[in-house]
Formats: structure tokens, C-alpha cells, sequence
């Protein structure tokens, strides 16, 4: 028992050293990116370090969010004009250095708004203090200096013409129909399901192809509704951004189990794992 | 006494059991009716649809004034594309039922294509006169098929959910009269030749090109292995299969997995048969942490591309999901973007290699074009757009618009507040093409996945 606490005690202390090192490390060392060059599309911490110098030179006023989204791009491209830099919309060597001149990034301060999931705003020449404001305190007071921010990863890419909730309820039934499939197949299974979508004989949403009576069994027995996984996700993505295993088909079934006779009338196009796709 | 006490218990039991019984019937009973409520309000919603739309197009023949034909015609639109969502409630997917919506979603495109014409400038010709009156009379026995459907199914009292289990138990009852009905309807619109349309009318379905611009001779299959193991890059200790495309499929093709016998990594493509071309790849694996930063990544790609004879082309987009980079490439003819041209390649940010990419949208769509000498200047094309744009960049480029056809425009980047645009103008009438609204990053809501 007592072997047992001082163990404990022992671990953590270590765990507070650990802990402690990177702290006091930061608050000496100079911030600086890593040495990416930084493109449209990013996400991470760099983009988080552009983005705070960006918006501590008055250039970047969306929400510091790390994706390198248009807001951003459009503020690189603003800096780099009037600090006289190539216009490429690429925080490459050059400009990375003149951002560093040019502004100061407190890191520490970011992330702890980041991961507090506070409000907060990098503009340079005021008071960090001032420039917070918890979560709770909502968006009262009017000041269009604060912006929402949720809590880490804090944003995150999504394809053109699709939501987030879009995928969701794609990966919910691409993993209710095919989640023994491999890789492959749940792709194909997601494309089916986009080129009914885009197909004259089928509801024009997705949420219309999916839930079309008996078009999908899993949504008929209710297998739609169970927790898709990442490689669901992952599949629902290549789709969504123009991948199509399956030549364009707009059914598939699995030979063992399919019970209508009229499916084996479509002309087939091919075979993935265990279903048969086809037009 | 005992006795009693027992006899009282057990009736107590026998009375609750009945009570509970009956409430789990009259839910079940509720949850039925509530289905079956569903699909009746599609079935007369419908109908009623089949019945407006026939009346709709009648007066669209019968007007005279071209200035009221526009609004008409963008109601004809409206209604088929409500009858259309409709028909997807029914539960019939397993008929054979898509001639109906077929027709219906011609109907829709007629008008819809019609309808946002400047009929002063171009009325109707006499051949899309023709086709509208053909309509009409489609959409009339369409509409008295229905009708005799409704008829019997309210004079019977017949249920959806009788349709429903019947289709489920695959028995097809002799007097299944919905089921019936619904067949002739589908009859009576297969019996319309798609040439009825004209030629003008392109279907969905028909627009696909199948890789017509492709050069080459056929490969062999064993030619297909070679180059899935080129892309593959799986090494030499790999099993190959290689399948040929189902009778069913427009165009012929390979279909090439390849898997290293050693890590199980896996690799699956497909191939044209005719010369050869690459339609898309996946590589299946697990991928770990990011090392390789997305620039270094869409270097990558483009050294990839070229490397596999895929040539003058820009770079459209890229966004990083995770550990995996998605670049999109359209062609570049002489300094016009053609954006029906895409490529998209996806590279692993683990180790910077590409792991899937695909090539259908450029395989089928790529050649040399004539692309015609901008009409309007592109000054005169930032005129019409809203002042309120700040434009950023601009450039020429050749999209599919609405309707499906290729047209030359100006590319107009701009911001409006927090937000940016693409809009095209088109360069040969000046006319607003297509305005986009570029999507900002999604903030993620916790606890989705």
C-alpha cells in the first residue's frame, strides 16, 4: 500500500518534469514555423502560427481556426503585396521570414484560448487580456473583435457542395452496407450511392437516394444507425472528392442474399468483394 | 383463503397481461397507419402533380405571349421535379420504375432549359414546339394510368404497406393492383422512344462520352498486370488478378488488384482497354503520422503526372484531410483553364507518395479544343458583375454549365465580406454562367464520429 503511493508520488513527479519542460520552453524560445512551406489547404499548427501573425498585422480577421482556408489566402496574398514580396499565396522561406520580423506570436497564449475554446483575437498593439473571452460569456457585448471558436482540432477541411452532417449520414450508410468490405468496395458502395444522386431515375439529395424506401437494406433494418468507423469516413471522402470504383453503377446487391429477381436483370459492370455492381 | 389469493393474483396477472398486450397492438397499429399515412400522401401528392403539370404544359401550348411562357415553364419545372421526389417515397424501388422518373426528369429539363432562356431574343422553335406538344400528350396518358391506379386503390381501400409486404415477401399476390398499376404506367412511358426528344435533348445518362477521345490499341491482359504493378509500386513479391470489365459496363476495361504477399498492402485499379490509360487507383493501407508537409505533397503529385505523360496542367485545389493530401488538376490549353479536364490525386502525407488518384473526368472529356476568341473584353465581363465584388484574380476558362455544355468565360475570383466567389462570366454573351460560393472550413462539432 505504501510502496504503491510512494510509486505514484514518484511517476508524478516525473510526469511534472516532462510536463514542465516544453512549457518553460516555450516562453523563452523565439516561435518560429517549421520549415513546410505552407500552401492553400493546410491545416495544423503552422497554419495556426500564420494565421495569429497574420491577424497581429491587421491582415486576417476571420477566427485563428488552423486551416488554411480562402480568409487566409487571400491575407497572405495581401501581406505579401504590400511587404513588397512575389504574390504566390505560399508562405514559402522568404515570406515566413518577414512575417517573423514583422510580428510577434505569443503560442502560448493561442493555444490555451484554442484549447479553452474561448473567443479570442492575435491583434497586435492591445492587450491579449482584453482580446479573450470565455466561452460562457457569450457573444454579448457586441464587440465584433470576438469571434467563436470550438475546441481542437478546431476546424477542418470539407469538400465543395457537402456538409459535414452530408458525410455522416453517407458514412452511416456506407458502413451499414459494407463494413466487411474492403477498402474498395466501400468507396464503390459511397459512388453508387452519389451517382444516384446525380442520376435522372433517382431523388436529386442525398438524404433522398439514402432513405428512398427499400433502396438500401441497411436502412431498412435499421444497420444505418449503427457508429461508422474512420475507414467509412475515408471511403465516403474518396467518393465524395471523385473517386468511382465502379464505372458508373447505380445498383449493387450481393449474389448470396438478394432476394428480388429482377436485380439479376441490370447489366453488370463488375465485381467488388462481395457485390455484384451494375447499371 | 389461500386459494382465493391466488386465484386473485393470477386474474390480476391475466388482466395485465391483456392490457399490456392491447397497448403494444395499438402501437404497433399507430406506427403502421403512420407509415402507411407516408406513402399515401406521396401516392396523392403525385398524382395531384401528374394532374397540374398535364393541365400546365396544356397552357403552355395554348399561350401566345412569349413574355408569360418563362414563368410557366419554370413552373413545369417545379412540379416535375415535386412529382419527382415523390415518386422516390414510394416504396417501388424494386419495380423496375425509373422510365416514369425518367420522363419526368426529361420534362424537367426541357422546361427548366426553356424557362431561363431569354424567350424574347430566342422563342421556341418549331421543333421544341413539337417536342412540348408531345409532352402534353405523354404526360396525359401518364396522368390517366395514375388516375385509373388512384381510382382502384381508393375504391379498394388498398394499402401501401400490403405493397410493402408483398414486395418483401417477394410473393407477388395475383390482385396486387398498386403493384399492377404502377407496371402499366411504367409501360406506357417505356413504349416513348428517347428519339422523341430530339436530338438537342441530352439525357443524363446519355451524355457520357465513353472515353471517345482516347488513342491506342487494345491492350492484352497481361499488358493491363504490367502496368497495375507499375502504379502499384507493391514490388516484384506480389499476386496479381486481373479481371475484365461485366457485359454491362459502356466501355471496356481491366480491373487490376495487386497485393504484396509479404505486408498485405493492397492496390486496385482500373484500366481502359484501349491504349491503356489509367481510370482511377486506390492503395489500401495504414497510414501513420504526417512527416511531409501538403506542399511537398502537391509536388509530389505533379512530378507523379508527369512522370505518367499527363501534361500542361494546373493546380485547382488542394486541401489536406487528416494525413492525406487532395490535390485536384484541370488542363491548361494556352492559358485557359478547361475544368471539365479534372485529375485528382491524393498523396500520403506519411511519406509523400501517391496513394490513390483518378482520371475518369480527364480520360473522358480531354482534347484539343477551339476554344473561340473572347466576344467581350474582360472588363466589359467584370461589368456585369455585382459591384459589391471585389475582385482578386481573373483569368479565361472553359466549364460545363447548367445545361451541360461546355462554354468559354471569364473566371472571376472575388470576396464579399468573409466569403469568396467564383463567378464565370461567359465570354461570348456576357451572360452570368455560374456563381459559386467557396466553402469555408467547417468547424468541427464535437462527438460526430
Amino acid at each position: 500500500m505504501k510502496k504503491n503511493f510512494l510509486a505514484g508520488k514518484v511517476l508524478l513527479i516525473i510526469s511534472l518534469c516532462i510536463l514542465g519542460i516544453p512549457l518553460s520552453g516555450n516562453m523563452d524560445k523565439v516561435n518560429a514555423f517549421s520549415n513546410q512551406v505552407i500552401q492553400h489547404g493546410a491545416v495544423g499548427d503552422d497554419v495556426i502560427e500564420l494565421q495569429s501573425r497574420l491577424q497581429y498585422l491587421g491582415f486576417y480577421n476571420g477566427k485563428i481556426d488552423g486551416v488554411f482556408g480562402w480568409g487566409t489566402y487571400w491575407a497572405l496574398r495581401n501581406f505579401q503585396y504590400e511587404f513588397g514580396l512575389p504574390i504566390d499565396g505560399l508562405a514559402g522561406q522568404a515570406t515566413k521570414n518577414k512575417l517573423l520580423k514583422a510580428s510577434k506570436y505569443n503560442e502560448q497564449y493561442v493555444k490555451e484560448q484554442i484549447n479553452k475554446g474561448n473567443k479570442f483575437k492575435h491583434y497586435g498593439g492591445r492587450d491579449l487580456e482584453k482580446q479573450t473571452k470565455p466561452q460562457q460569456g457569450g457573444a454579448a457585448g457586441g464587440n465584433n473583435q470576438q469571434q467563436q471558436t470550438p475546441k481542437q482540432p478546431t476546424a477542418t477541411n470539407v469538400p465543395n457542395g457537402f456538409s459535414e452532417n452530408d458525410i455522416q449520414l453517407m458514412a452511416n450508410a456506407v458502413y451499414g452496407e459494407s463494413r466487411g468490405e474492403p477498402y474498395t468496395g466501400q468507396v464503390a458502395v459511397a459512388a453508387v450511392i452519389l451517382n444516384r444522386v446525380n442520376s435522372a431515375s433517382f431523388p436529386n439529395t442525398v438524404s433522398g437516394v439514402i432513405f428512398e424506401p427499400r433502396a438500401f437494406t441497411a436502412v431498412a433494418d435499421g444497420q444505418i444507425w449503427l457508429t461508422p468507423n474512420e475507414t467509412a469516413k475515408k471511403a465516403v471522402l474518396d467518393a465524395i472528392n471523385g473517386w468511382d470504383p465502379t464505372g458508373e453503377a447505380l445498383y449493387y446487391f450481393n449474389p448470396d442474399t438478394a432476394t428480388s429477381g429482377w436485380i439479376w436483370t441490370r447489366p453488370q459492370i463488375k465485381r467488388i468483394g462481395k457485390h455484384i455492381f451494375c447499371k | 383463503m389461500l386459494r382465493g389469493i391466488l386465484i386473485g393474483v393470477l386474474a390480476l396477472g391475466v388482466a395485465g397481461t391483456a392490457f399490456w398486450g392491447y397497448q403494444e397492438h395499438r402501437e404497433k397499429n399507430a406506427i403502421l397507419i403512420n407509415a402507411e399515412n407516408n406513402y399515401q400522401r406521396a401516392f396523392h401528392d403525385l398524382t395531384y402533380q401528374i394532374d397540374l403539370l398535364h393541365d400546365k404544359i396544356g397552357t403552355t401550348l395554348a399561350m401566345n405571349s412569349r413574355a408569360s411562357l418563362s414563368p410557366e415553364l419554370a413552373d413545369v419545372w417545379r412540379l416535375t421535379s415535386e412529382a419527382h421526389s415523390d415518386v422516390g417515397q414510394l416504396p417501388l424501388s424494386l419495380l423496375p420504375f425509373n422510365k416514369t422518373e425518367e420522363f419526368l426528369s426529361n420534362i424537367g429539363d426541357f422546361s427548366y432549359r426553356t424557362a431561363v432562356r431569354d424567350l424574347e431574343k430566342e422563342p421556341l422553335s418549331e421543333e421544341e414546339y413539337q417536342t412540348l406538344k408531345q409532352l402534353y400528350k405523354q404526360s396525359a396518358d401518364v396522368q390517366q394510368d395514375l388516375r385509373k391506379v388512384q381510382h382502384i386503390a381508393l375504391e379498394k381501400n388498398l394499402r401501401w404497406m400490403d405493397v410493402e409486404m408483398a414486395l418483401a415477401s417477394n410473393k407477388e399476390a395475383a390482385d396486387n393492383t398498386i403493384i399492377d398499376g404502377f407496371k402499366t404506367v411504367e409501360k406506357t412511358v417505356e413504349g416513348y422512344d428517347e428519339t422523341n426528344f430530339g436530338p438537342a435533348f441530352v439525357n443524363m445518362q446519355k451524355k457520357d462520352e465513353n472515353y471517345k477521345y482516347l488513342e491506342g490499341k487494345e491492350i492484352t491482359e497481361e499488358q493491363a498486370a504490367q502496368i497495375g504493378k507499375k502504379y502499384a509500386r507493391l514490388g516484384n513479391n506480389v499476386n496479381i488478378r486481373v479481371t475484365e470489365n461485366g457485359k454491362g459496363s459502356d466501355y471496356g476495361f481491366f480491373s487490376v488488384s495487386i497485393q504484396n504477399k509479404k505486408t498485405n498492402e493492397e492496390a486496385n485499379m482500373d484500366i481502359t482497354k484501349k491504349g491503356g490509360y489509367p481510370i482511377w487507383f486506390i492503395l489500401d493501407r495504414k497510414f501513420s503520422k504526417q512527416k511531409v508537409s501538403l506542399n511537398e505533397a502537391s509536388n509530389n503529385a505533379v512530378k507523379f503526372l508527369k512522370e505518367n505523360g499527363f501534361k500542361d496542367l494546373d493546380l485547382f485545389e488542394s486541401a489536406q484531410y487528416d494525413n492525406l493530401g487532395v490535390f485536384t488538376f484541370v488542363s491548361n490549353q494556352e492559358g485557359v483553364r478547361i475544368y471539365p479536364d479534372a485529375i485528382r490525386v491524393k498523396v500520403a502525407l506519411d511519406n509523400g507518395k501517391m496513394a490513390a488518384f483518378s482520371a475518369e473526368d480527364y480520360l473522358k472529356s480531354h482534347h484539343q479544343r477551339e476554344i473561340p476568341e473572347p466576344a467581350i473584353s474582360a472588363e466589359e465581363a467584370r461589368g456585369k458583375i455585382n459591384p459589391q465584388l471585389k475582385v482578386m484574380e481573373d483569368r479565361r476558362a472553359v466549364i460545363m454549365n447548367d445545361l451541360n455544355q461546355e462554354v468559354s468565360c471569364y473566371e472571376f475570383l472575388g470576396t464579399l465580406g468573409e466569403d469568396t466567389y467564383r463567378i464565370y462570366i461567359n465570354a461570348e454573351t456576357g451572360q452570368e454562367e455560374k456563381v459559386e460560393k467557396l466553402k469555408n472550413a467547417e468547424p468541427v462539432f464535437e462527438d460526430v464520429v
